[in-house]
């Protein structure tokens, strides 16, 4: 059983008190996040209320759901009503959305108790938390390396004890790479398993809220309460699907796994390491190991490196100072909404909303967006013929470590090649889980990813699991 | 310095997307996105000849809610946080062009 | 009047032809807004009918209303447009009135497309397409008089934003001015009969945009053309069209080019005057929008809205014309005014087709509520025997519709009877006798003083005399 899966039973059978288990975990973060910067603001008065009415439902006989007391921490650019969200930026500085999230609605009735709002990249646009307007969280491992990103935030919050779940969003591997530098497991769900209502767009065909977690059982059941049909977003699956947490034990026994090239030859020695070692594991359990390719997947920088801002550049055009969050006056509105935006984007959000306008424009259209697109249905085509060979794939998450503050920070492309090993199965829209294996030469987390086709999340869970007891 | 892209063209797309970029910025950001698009190359690599353009992992299709009204925010929850708002409505600096 | 195949019905001026397409804009009458479950209602205190869908707040997604896809689907199938699977884009570009600062619309691929509309005078005017897209808030402007450029800021209200629109583009295939107002009365018609829209056009609800260029006439070149704006009536429609011909016909001839530019016809002044320049086109920036997922109405569906439609005008007009003997056009009257399902139901009682039509078109308010066929034919039917003149039939129908009662009853009471003949010729001897000036002039072939004696008839006879056995009296006397 999971740590946060732990701290619910004892919640559930009254052995503890909610205000017990969230007040153990705020007095953790006024101690420690000095240091860390996972939060950018935390919901004290409002968890102590949530964590005094889930006490109350267990006196009375109730039973609060299987999250019971569970702090849980949020990623800034979900929406909670009356508390501010910011996606890290200062565009949206002070703003208090009026609605939640499906997926904080979700959690809440689920029991559980959303602690505080935690840092990411600006808009998610990043995958090391350095692109935060409100300055970079450290790596609770290292505090001189980056945790990842974009859910830096999300993830230092569960590796320093913060809260046992952390919910992050994944665009190109931005709750996976995290997870992986923080030792975590992190999950991308297939897209559209999750509602995105009340997730702010990046990119939105890209983009799956998910869980950052210690263990597999953990994000399992946190999936499973998050999940599910939203009639908010016409994107989700409109059927709802099989539980992951009821494949876990199953082992791997007779199922095809394949080690995916083009994410593992780009990684480490000692990362690759990682990745041959718990392909042995896994055929030492009984599984049928193998190496398969995907050529396309080396497009796939490029490819999300077009559909990603040209998206972006459309969702963030929204941001212009008439309803909400900053304004910075002007003669006129369209000069209000120049120094709006000009003074509330960061250096990185501009880069990219100025890429995808490009991308989109007339004339370039067809050479960059409209071929990006067909990359991506190329991809799939691939991974359908990957998948008729194998049942899930391995891979690294991350092709390095967690590394140092500044190191990529300078050379757009190095920190692009961050999502090297994340970016195929978000592209082709795909399930995916990074399970921590291990340490690099470096004495930092090694996260290797198990991958499956659309709606495979529960085969997905059941091989993670079984990497997991491999460890 | 890249071919793909010129100091007009980033100009022109910061214009589109309601942003002003010191000199400074505008070479820094030509670098950037040159930089980027250069990469862009390697898709001239693959055979994308008869590839469609579509992108859903899940082919869904009429996704369609029934005509109920049943909002579920207060409108003044939404004005309150209106930078400025004057008579129930947002208020603007004067406007001076027609919409495109 | 005119018919698709006549080719000299079309609007000259010193050697140049009209080319005009029209866009109206329609918005559909649901109950919720197209993408969210915010009220669509007109006349409401600024910003009461929003959510966080409508004003585009971030994370809020949209979901398409299915009652608003049918009310599109209904009015393609009744302009027998083809319906086919369609994509929603988004169309880039800042504006405070447009919440996300993009307008979800149908671009490569809308819902309806290929469709035609006929005249009620027979012109058939093409459509090119018709697709669904979402309304923009309403911006007013404050100080200066209320006046764009000189207002000390403007003021945002976002009720209308979110608001179901359909586009229905013609081809242009308008080829006079009174074409385009028959069009625009005619698409209203069909979106009443429908119930796709209320169509008001004093109030926003339909939106009426002309694109005008000339030519030479005979040429079948297309000319740069303007777009004009804020066309508030079917009136005003008319007149914008023939000041903007006549404006580009006034440049060519002084050898300038016209730019192609959007314009705004101000009713008052009767002209039209530069709003913005679209030699740069603006970059939209179209893209597949990802939050939707591709619209693909099966054909099932499709029949269902099929089978629901009621009869339109132009298929009304022409049930009334076959039955009645007539032209199409000449039906068209009767049936803007709701009377054809009672013409059609008295002609199928024996009654005189013509003279059915002729009450229907002069004596009839529109509707007739409460007239019988049956009576109605059994009046015309003593008109036609002789019982009743044509004065008579009329009056008798209007206490018919007032009071219920029945033709001949009323007949009675009033001591109608047809007058015979012998009575008749001696009151037009009279009558002629009394003005031997005036009857010289008939005699000598002056037929404008016919009116005059049927008049002097109708006088003496207190409006008893039939018209036609008064003139044709005359006539005989004449060439006697």
């Amino acid at each position: 059983m999971g740590a946060a899966l732990e701290l619910a039973a004892q919640v559930r059978a009254g052995e503890r008190s909610a205000r017990d288990v969230v007040q153990e975990h705020l007095d953790r973060i006024g101690e420690l996040d000095g240091e860390i910067h996972a939060f950018l603001e935390v919901t004290t008065d409002q968890a102590l209320a949530a964590a005094d009415a889930v006490d109350a439902q267990v006196a009375a006989g109730e039973d609060p759901g299987p999250l019971a007391g569970v702090p849980v921490a949020l990623k800034d650019n979900l929406c909670t009503r009356g508390v501010p969200t910011t996606c890290s930026s200062r565009i949206l500085e002070g703003w208090r959305p009026p609605y939640d999230a499906t997926v904080v609605r979700r959690l809440r009735t689920a029991g559980g108790i959303d602690v505080g709002k935690t840092n990411l990249d600006e808009f998610a646009m990043g995958s090391s938390t350095e692109n935060s307007a409100f300055g970079p969280t450290r790596n609770p491992l290292d505090v001189e390396r980056v945790p990842g990103g974009s859910s830096g935030g999300s993830a230092a919050a569960v590796a320093a004890g913060f809260a046992p779940l952390a919910l992050g969003t994944d665009t190109g591997g931005s709750i996976r790479q995290p997870a992986a530098l923080c030792g975590l497991v992190g999950v991308k769900p297939t897209y559209g398993l999750v509602s995105r209502y009340g997730l702010i767009a990046f990119a939105s065909s890209l983009d799956q809220v998910g869980p950052l977690t210690h263990d597999v059982a953990d994000a399992a059941a946190f999936l499973d309460v998050i999940a599910g049909p939203d009639d908010r977003d016409s994107t989700s699956v409109t059927e709802a699907q099989p539980a992951v947490s009821a494949t876990l034990d199953r082992g791997v026994e007779g199922l095809r796994v394949g080690v995916l090239d083009e994410i593992t030859s780009v990684a480490t020695p000692d990362v690759r390491a990682r990745v041959g070692a718990a392909a042995e594991a896994l055929a030492a359990a009984g599984a049928k190991v193998g190496e398969v390719s995907v050529p396309a997947s080396k497009q796939a920088l490029t490819s999300y490196y077009l559909v990603a801002p040209a998206e972006a550049s459309s969702n963030l055009a929204r941001f212009d100072g008439v309803r909400y969050g900053l304004r910075v006056d002007g003669a006129d509105t369209a000069e209000m909404m120049v120094n709006t935006r000009t003074a509330g984007f960061g250096p990185e959000v501009k880069a990219r909303i100025m890429l995808g306008t490009y991308a989109l424009s007339a004339g370039y259209y067809d050479a960059y967006y409209g071929r990006a697109q067909r990359l991506r249905v190329l991809l799939q085509q691939e991974f359908a013929v990957a998948y008729e060979q194998y049942d899930v794939l391995l891979g690294a998450t991350s092709p390095t470590t967690a590394f140092r503050f500044g190191e990529r920070a300078d050379d757009p492309l190095a920190m692009y090649a961050s999502d090297l090993c994340t970016l195929p199965s978000s592209l082709a829209g795909h399930a995916a889980v990074s399970v921590p294996y291990g340490e690099g030469d470096d004495g930092m987390p090694v996260g290797v990813q198990v991958l499956g086709p659309a709606l495979s999340d529960p085969l997905v869970f059941q091989v993670a699991a079984a990497v997991e007891a491999t460890r | 310095m890249s071919e793909r892209i010129s100091t007009e063209d980033v100009a022109r797309i910061a214009e589109l997307a309601r942003l002003r970029l010191t000199d400074e910025q505008l070479s820094h950001y030509v670098e950037h996105l040159g930089a980027v698009l250069d990469h862009a190359e390697d898709l001239d690599e693959v055979d994308l000849d008869g590839v469609p353009a579509t992108w859903q992992a899940i082919p869904l299709s009429n996704v369609l809610r029934d005509d109920v009204v049943a909002p579920d925010v207060e409108p003044d929850e939404v004005l309150a946080q209106a930078p400025a708002a004057e008579d129930h409505q947002f208020r603007v600096p004067p406007i001076l062009g027609e919409a495109p | 009047m005119t018919d698709v195949t006549d080719v000299t019905d079309v609007w000259t001026h010193e050697g140049y032809e009209l080319v005009c397409g029209l866009e109206v804009h329609v918005e559909l009458a649901t109950a919720s807004k197209l993408f969210s479950p915010a009220a669509n209602r007109f006349g409401d205190d600024p910003n009461t009918n929003i959510d966080p869908v409508c004003v585009g707040l971030p994370g809020t997604l949209p979901v398409l209303n299915r009652h608003a896809v049918e009310l599109a689907i209904r009015l393609g199938l009744a302009l027998e447009c083809d319906i086919r699977p369609s994509i929603f884009a988004r169309k880039n570009y800042f504006y405070p009135d447009m919440p996300k600062d993009f307008q979800i619309s149908q671009y490569e691929l809308p819902i309806c497309s290929d469709g035609r509309l006929e005249l009620p005078g027979g012109h058939v005017v093409g459509i090119e397409r018709a697709h669904l897209e979402e309304d923009t808030g309403k911006t007013t402007h404050v100080g200066g008089g209320g006046r764009i450029h000189d207002a000390t800021y403007s003021l945002v209200d976002y009720n209308r934003s979110g608001v179901p629109l359909l586009e229905i583009v013609s081809r242009p295939e308008v080829r006079t001015p009174d074409q385009a107002r028959e069009y625009a009365s005619e698409l209203r018609a069909i979106l009443l009969a429908t119930g796709v829209s209320d169509a008001r056009m004093e109030e926003g609800s339909m939106r009426v945009d002309a694109n005008v260029s000339v030519r030479p006439i005979g040429s079948d070149e297309l000319r740069t053309r303007c777009e004009i704006k804020n066309l508030n009536s079917i009136r005003s429609l008319g007149r914008a069209i023939e000041y903007e011909a006549k404006r580009h016909i006034a440049l060519y001839e002084d050898g300038e080019a016209s730019v192609q530019e959007t314009r705004h016809w101000d009713e008052d002044g009767g002209r039209t005057h530069t709003l913005r320049s679209k030699e740069e086109a603006y970059d939209y920036r179209y893209f597949a929008d990802p939050d939707l997922p591709p619209l693909t109405p099966d054909p099932a569906w499709i029949e269902r809205i099929a089978a629901d439609l009621p009869p339109l005008p132009a298929a009304r007009r022409h049930q009334l014309a076959d039955a009645a003997g007539v032209a199409a056009s000449e039906a068209a009257l009767v049936v803007e005014r709701g009377l054809d399902g009672l013409c059609l139901a008295t002609i199928a009682e024996g009654a005189d087709a013509g003279r059915v039509l002729v009450h229907a078109t002069q004596n009839l308010s529109d509707g007739a509520d409460g007239l019988a066929p049956g009576a109605f034919a059994a009046l015309v039917g003593m008109e036609v025997g002789g019982d009743l003149t044509a004065t008579q039939a009329k009056q008798v129908l209007a206490e018919m519709v007032e009071t219920g009662r029945g033709p001949a009853e009323i007949a009675a009471d009033r001591g109608f009877e047809a007058m015979d003949s012998g009575d008749l010729h001696s009151i037009v001897d009279e009558v002629v006798a009394a003005s031997p000036d005036e009857w010289q002039r008939f005699v000598e072939g002056d037929q404008k003083v016919m009116g005059f004696f049927v008049g002097q008839v109708m006088k003496r006879t207190q409006g008893q005399a039939d018209g036609k056995a008064v003139s044709a009296r005359l006539r005989e006397l004449a060439q006697a």
